[in-house]
């Protein structure tokens, strides 16, 4: 394995485990202080319960999370040097902030883990909210990073030289916005339908159900909202890319050849050398459609690229159709959900829409992989969209499969301990939380 | 402005240094005590350090953005030269942290507990032994950036007899900190009897290691006497750490746990003054003479302008919230998280 090609998996298996990680980190703590705010309203036990069931879930999670980060901040220099150099003093804002935000997130985490009993109520249950948001800022600030390599802003770039630096400008950069959005409520879709799909899973095995239902009632509205907000961001999110990235919209689309009215792609297996996709289905004038909202428009393909600037087709092509087909069920999964909520009282509850909930448990999860996919392999051969190729970054250093070996066989371990833990947890909840029996006041 | 930063920065490793040194410290004294004594050592030092010991290791992050931002060049020299000694600091700081969660959040107590122990405890110890080894070979003149073989750029970089050497200092100091902060959460007299044969060993140990280290420095030519006695302000710190030291000794079997850690963290900031002082601004020196300076090779006017002001918003928020964490929990005595 050539060490570029090896930096780049590395790169990729990091933040592919430490996005998994952060989401949950990110979104659990506003399941956690609902169930919380329920159970200081109702006074009804099993909400306690269910609160510090999700509390331990988010402790492992948060820091699980952050040595992830904390490895992925040293990560961008041991294997993009070069980037670093440049990217770093343009960047680095947001970074700075987000730095703020992790700190109060890991203060708020120390008060509430270990303040039950010592404070006011409502102050503890304050401090998990700030939880929630300082991690979501979190969040919505990193993500700035990785919008300003798509849209790169905030400074001149003349003969190789990058002049007058506004780290202002770079923080706000156009691909902000709607790079931000998609991925925040990406974060709700995909843990709220992991952790209702558990739940899901455990009221049909007929354990605990009192508890369980709470707990998937929670996740569930949170998931299914967010499941339908998402498509309205996806909007967004694709007349950007149309607009400052051609180039990436026509990987993902499989697009080789720039067309008025052009049709949306669905599916199939893009072949680069005759420049076709087989097995597609096609729907006549819709990608210039969501491009653009015209549908007689042009859209770019790939001629107009020149060759060595042109991304791989096939890994985001696959991915894009990977996340958008996801983002689909769950929606339609969201949409029963609902008129089961207010129309057809005898669905909810019902044993197959429990089994949907459970079918979908690992959905979000693959989307949100799938979605950085698309736009990170969407991006190459560029680092910084446009101004610094991906291989002129790499590091110098040999060995680096080395490295990469290395760092995927211990993220995998954790994977393994992390879902053995999560299984104890869930298996465990009748000894340790359910209050339905017996229920002694901790 | 950027001594804002700079000053930012020093704080920074230096609150890592004593509040992630002492957690470190944590786990090493764990190896180092026997097996009757392990669990006394550890209920009292991690119902101390529960509460805060995320944010302890949230300093790392800030040094490494602070050197990011603002001063990519040394970052990037950092990070291409000491790669190895980097990867094994973070193996240990990936393994480190989830031990410690996965033993406290483990739903069922098995022989797992055993396994994430044996992890915490070897990480605890490797985590500062590689830190110690980068700030070694960051001030040892021994990276060479016109290297042209594998060894020499990359191993010969971090590899010296010197950055052995403050990699075991390093791990001593963890260990001191740790014994001193754990007196004061003693609950009873005989723990508190303990807890001050370990400290007091440990100062021999650590008065050790800083022999070695010196001893080193004079096989490899490393002029670190004449680093920390060439001006006036680096032998005053020395001065004043030693004289702190006698005092503690008088304290050490007083009953005085706050003044103890006061005078702990006192005698660290000192040494890192003295060890800092006499290069600043330069922060990594180069074999063949050239240095990376913090005042030459800080980034763009406007970086760090907005950095020292991202710092300084930062600070208002971070430092009340953090004050009122440590008093809460020191307050209302020891913490107890539910499992």
């Amino acid at each position: 394995m050539d060490d570029f090609f090896a930096a780049r998996l590395q790169m990729a298996f990091s933040l592919g485990f430490h996005i998994v990680f952060s989401c949950i980190g990110m979104v659990m703590p506003f399941f956690m202080c609902t169930a919380h705010y329920y159970w200081l309203k109702k006074k009804k036990p099993v909400f306690l319960d269910v609160t510090k069931a999700w509390s331990k879930g988010v402790a492992i999670f948060f820091a699980t999370g952050a040595v992830s980060g904390t490895v992925l901040s040293f990560e961008l220099g041991l294997l993009w040097p070069k980037f670093m150099e440049h990217a770093g003093p343009i960047f680095g804002m947001p970074f700075s902030l987000e730095g703020t935000a992790f700190f109060i997130e890991a203060i708020a985490l120390g008060f509430y883990l270990y303040g039950w009993n010592r404070f006011h109520p409502w102050f503890h249950w304050f401090t998990g909210v700030v939880v929630g948001i300082t991690g979501l800022l979190s969040g919505i600030l990193v993500v700035a990073a990785n919008s300003w390599m798509n849209s790169p802003s905030g400074f001149d770039f003349v003969n190789g030289q990058y002049l007058d630096i506004d780290p202002m400008k770079a923080m706000f950069n156009a691909a902000w916005f709607s790079q931000a959005l998609h991925m925040c409520i990406a974060a709700f879709v995909s843990t709220g339908f992991a952790v209702a799909g558990v739940h899901a899973l455990m009221i049909l095995k007929g354990k605990n159900t009192d508890f369980h239902s709470k707990a998937f009632r929670i996740a569930a509205i949170f998931a299914t909202v967010a499941a339908c907000l998402q498509p309205l961001s996806g909007d967004i999110s694709a007349r950007d890319v149309a607009h400052r990235q051609p180039a990436k919209l026509a990987a993902m689309e499989a697009l080789f050849h720039t067309e008025k009215g052009a049709p949306l792609v669905i599916g199939g297996i893009p072949d680069t050398a005759t420049k076709t996709v087989n097995y597609a289905i096609k729907v006549p004038k819709l990608l210039s459609f969501m491009a653009t909202h015209d549908f007689n428009a042009e859209v770019k393909g790939l001629d107009r690229v020149p060759k060595k600037d042109q991304p791989p087709v096939v890994v985001p092509h696959i991915a894009f159709q990977i996340m958008v087909g996801l983002g689909m069920a769950m929606m339609a999964i969201s949409v029963i959900y609902f008129i089961a909520l207010i129309k057809k009282r005898s669905w909810s509850g019902s044993q197959w829409l429990l089994k949907l909930f459970v079918l979908a448990t690992p959905m979000g999860y693959l989307a949100l992989e799938a979605g950085w996919t698309v736009t990170e392999v969407g991006r190459q051969p560029w680092i910084i969209y446009g101004v610094m190729r991906t291989s002129e970054a790499v590091t110098p250093m040999p060995g680096i499969a080395y490295s990469f070996y290395l760092f995927t066989a211990v993220y995998i371990s954790l994977a393994i301990i992390v879902s053995l833990l999560l299984f104890r947890q869930i298996t465990m909840v009748g000894k340790l939380y359910d209050s339905s029996a017996d229920h002694k006041t901790r | 402005m950027v001594y804002v930063v700079i000053i930012f920065l020093w704080t920074a490793i230096l609150l890592y240094i004593l509040l992630g040194g002492a957690d470190y410290g944590a786990g090493i004294i764990e190896l180092f005590t026997s097996k009757g004594n392990r669990h006394r050592t550890r209920k009292n030092m991690y119902e101390a350090i529960g509460p805060v010991w995320e944010a302890n290791h949230m300093w790392l992050i800030i040094v490494i953005v602070i050197l990011f931002v603002g001063f990519p060049k040394i970052y990037t020299t950092v990070s291409i030269y000491l790669h190895i000694p980097l990867v094994c600091m973070l193996m240990g700081i990936i393994a480190r942290g989830t031990a410690f969660v996965f033993r406290n959040y483990d739903a069922v107590k098995d022989d797992m507990q055993r396994v994430y122990t044996r992890i915490f405890i070897v990480s605890s110890v490797l985590t500062p032994f590689f830190l110690g080894i980068i700030a070694a070979s960051a001030v040892s003149s021994q990276i060479d950036l016109r290297a042209q073989d594998f060894v020499s750029a990359y191993i010969y970089s971090w590899l010296s007899w010197f950055s052995i050497a403050v990699g075991i200092f390093t791990v001593t100091i963890c260990a001191y900190l740790a014994a001193v902060f754990i007196i004061g959460q003693a609950e009873d007299e005989a723990d508190r009897k303990l807890f001050t044969r370990k400290a007091r060993y440990l100062i021999f140990i650590v008065m050790g290691a800083g022999a070695l280290v010196f001893l080193a420095a004079h096989f490899e030519h490393i002029p670190l006497l004449h680093w920390i006695f060439s001006d006036v302000p680096g032998t005053i710190a020395i001065i004043l750490a030693t004289i702190s030291l006698v005092i503690m000794f008088y304290y050490l079997n007083r009953n005085a746990p706050v003044l103890l850690r006061l005078l702990a963290g006192f005698q660290v900031a000192m040494i890192l003054f003295a060890a800092t002082y006499s290069h600043f601004p330069d922060i990594i020196l180069l074999k063949g003479g050239q240095n990376l300076s913090l005042l030459t090779h800080q980034g763009e006017f406007k970086t760090i302008q907005a950095l020292g002001y991202a710092l300084l918003i930062g600070s208002i928020f971070i430092l009340p919230a953090l004050g009122y964490l440590i008093y809460s929990f020191q307050k209302k005595g020891s913490a107890t998280a539910e499992h």
